[in-house]
């Protein structure tokens, strides 16, 4: 039903060509020493216990494909054991894949000379660690340069680059303290200035706020999200919580055994879950956080221009059976609300539409989260018009919508709890 | 039941005979040059007046121990209570023995230590080897000391080398296999090398548990060196040998009270190296 609400929204997205940063093709790997017969087995189509049980190799992943674009947040999401971190890991390949081919910008690393990985590894891909991985011996701004020392550039040229780093994550002024003598989520920045000291291209996020109180962390995603308006780097980022994917990920890849369940936005992943496992892994998420005014408004029609004048709004308003109207200006910016008793007396009295429209009334953005619109609703009885950025009106919430919208996930709701019982 | 005698004792007093037969020469070689690096370090020790030693073990006690002054008065009085029981040239025989042979026990095994770490290989035949040398009885090592190089304090320092060395060696592979795989990750994911892992990560980080190896090994060294007066190592360790010799009660106890002042010494020193 969420379906039929998102294909009715009436919107147009403008697709763009976006630059792959990141391709991964039928990635493998198999951890034991055989993997080549691990490798035939799976060709076989044997399930993964019975390859364990035949040749003792666990297969950590297989057959991933996906790409990450350029400039966005792919969110690597699942259990533990799902093959997330390893996946990751075979990015810049702390892990070795065993077959398959991972292409970053126009070169194939599973291929790389071990010289060529390093300079990868310095220059191009950099990592954030779930327990913050610093150096205990170092301080927070030999830690920070730690990726500019094996570069090798001269101490004053370290460490100013360091020091734009501690700016830019908010640590200024604890430059010179042990790692021990900050707390959890000061720590963590500390790891992030490090990946962004060398300034890559692409940075690998393992998990990066688990370790975080939830106050902390929710803190750190606001700022990571923040950093990325302006930095616009490639973040690949692995997480367990669907909260945490669905809030920093542009797109989600969710994981269920070493192989990828679904990829897509989380409005598509919530709304249009592929497989059972997939609908069971969301079945918490309070859609309302999710779902936006976008997803849910209807086309705004009709809509009244100024010049059409009074008695085209009037009559629109009859053939329609409505009690009231949007009137936008010549670029279709929306200028007010006219309602039809308004309208009639203004014809009497001999006003303009200018004079009556109403200026006071419920308008907002259209990524407003559905809960949002539910408390602008409550405040009024109009319905909530929605625009674009450039107050361009591009639909309209009414109170059936929202109330449609609220159904359909309680019975999303309801339907999942049954499946899981059963 | 007859079981048959195997001939250990005998394969080994052939393979020892052997050795010295063939290396003789390098054995005379390697016997000149650990003599001479013993005679060094002991003329060093010895041109220094004793109360200006006294002064600069004690400054460096302070400095070593974060300016604990505890510590540097402790270690000026053990000094001078050596000094006053007239042990001197003995005591800096003894020093000069136990820091040659433990750098020497030091330059082997922290990088054989290292190796150990990053070889699985080199691990499981090393262990065997360190759990012997651990074990045996440490008069044993004195008799081949003494077939390869004679009487004198070179055998005395190689016997106190292969004694002290094993914790050297197994400390370093411990710290350095206990270093987190999240810190090694670092490293690599930055782009290392091993080299640049090994020093800027792996050794720092191990630090503290190296250094636990580098008291034990001089701690060994200096009972081995005591050990190693019976074939004729000289100081402190040749006068309680004395004092056993004549029933000498006095010279024993005053020898082995300065042996006792040199270990807490050492002790504390080298504790005080271990970063915190």
């Amino acid at each position: 039903m969420l379906n039929n609400l998102l294909k009715n929204k009436g919107v147009i997205f403008i697709s763009e060509e976006r630059t792959k940063k990141i391709v991964v093709n039928n990635l493998t790997k198999i951890f034991g020493k055989k993997p080549k017969k691990a490798l035939s087995y799976i060709e076989e189509g044997l399930s993964k216990d019975e390859i364990f049980n035949k040749t003792g190799q666990t297969v950590g992943l297989y057959d991933v494909s996906f790409e990450v674009y350029e400039g966005e947040i792919f969110v690597l999401m699942g259990l533990s054991g799902s093959g997330k971190s390893t996946l990751l890991r075979c990015l810049n390949r702390l892990i070795e894949p065993t077959s398959g081919s991972i292409q970053v910008g126009e070169e194939d690393i599973t291929k790389a000379s071990s010289e060529r990985l390093r300079l990868i590894r310095e220059k191009q891909i950099s990592m954030v660690f779930q327990n913050f991985a610093l150096l205990p011996h170092r301080t927070i701004i030999d830690n920070v340069a730690y990726g500019l020392e094996i570069q090798d550039l001269p101490k004053d040229e370290r460490h100013q680059k360091a020091e734009v780093a501690i700016e830019t994550v908010g640590l200024k002024g604890h430059e010179f303290s042990k790692p021990s003598q900050l707390s959890g989520g000061m720590q963590q920045r500390v790891g992030l200035a490090r990946a962004l000291a060398t300034d890559p291209e692409i940075l690998l996020m393992d998990e990066a706020f688990s370790a975080l109180d939830p106050l902390i962390r929710s803190e750190m995603q606001d700022e990571l999200l923040e950093l990325e308006e302006k930095m616009q780097k490639t973040i690949v980022f692995v997480s367990h919580d669907l909260d945490e994917a669905l809030k920093l990920g542009d797109r989600i890849a969710l994981m269920k055994d070493g192989e990828i369940a679904q990829i897509g936005t989380a409005e598509e992943i919530l709304t249009n879950p592929a497989n059972d496992y997939v609908s069971k892994f969301v079945a918490g998420v309070d859609k309302t956080k999710i779902l936006t005014a976008e997803n849910i408004m209807k086309r705004p029609d009709p809509v009244v221009s100024f010049k059409s004048g009074l008695q085209v709004a009037l009559k629109l308003m009859e053939k329609h059976g409505i009690s009231s109207i949007y009137v936008v200006d010549k670029a279709k910016r929306l200028q007010g609300f006219l309602k039809a008793d308004d309208a009639v007396r203004a014809q009497k009295a001999g006003k303009t539409m200018e004079d009556v429209i109403i200026k006071e009334f419920p308008k907002t953005t259209m990524d407003t989260p559905l809960q949002d619109l539910i408390s602008i609703r409550a405040e009024t009885d109009q319905p909530i018009a929605i625009v674009n950025e450039n107050d361009k009106l591009v639909g309209v919430v009414v109170r059936g919508s929202i109330l449609a919208a609220l159904k359909t996930t309680e019975e999303d709701d309801e339907e999942q709890v049954e499946e899981v019982t059963q | 039941m007859i079981v048959p005698q195997l001939p250990i004792g005998s394969v080994v007093e052939s393979a020892v005979y052997w050795i010295s037969d063939t290396f003789g020469f390098a054995l005379d070689a390697f016997s000149a040059l650990f003599g001479f690096i013993i005679d060094i370090f002991k003329d060093v020790l010895m041109a220094v007046p004793p109360l200006l030693f006294v002064v600069i073990i004690a400054a460096i006690a302070y400095l070593v121990g974060r300016k604990d002054w505890k510590l540097a008065l402790g270690t000026a009085l053990g000094f001078i209570v050596i000094l006053s029981m007239d042990l001197w040239e003995y005591s800096m025989e003894t020093i000069a023995l136990v820091i040659s042979s433990a750098a020497l026990a030091l330059i082997i095994g922290i990088p054989l230590g290292i190796l150990a770490a990053k070889s699985e290989t080199l691990y499981r035949i090393l262990r065997p080897i360190l759990d012997l040398m651990q074990t045996m009885p440490s008069f044993v090592y004195l008799i081949p000391a003494v077939i390869f190089f004679g009487l004198g304090n070179v055998p005395g320092m190689i016997a106190t080398v292969v004694f002290s060395m094993p914790p050297a060696i197994r400390l370093t592979t411990l710290g350095i296999t206990q270093v987190p795989t999240e810190l090694v990750e670092v490293a690599d994911a930055f782009g290392s090398t091993s080299w640049q892992k090994l020093i800027k990560v792996e050794i720092p980080v191990a630090l503290k548990t190296i250094m636990a190896g580098v008291n034990q090994c001089i701690m060994l060294a200096l009972s081995m060196v005591v050990i190693a007066s019976m074939i004729g190592a000289r100081g402190l360790g040749y006068q309680v040998l004395i004092g056993i010799q004549r029933v000498d009660i006095g010279v024993g106890f005053e020898a082995g009270l300065g042996i006792v002042i040199i270990a807490i010494v050492l002790d504390r020193l080298t504790q005080h190296l271990t970063p915190k």
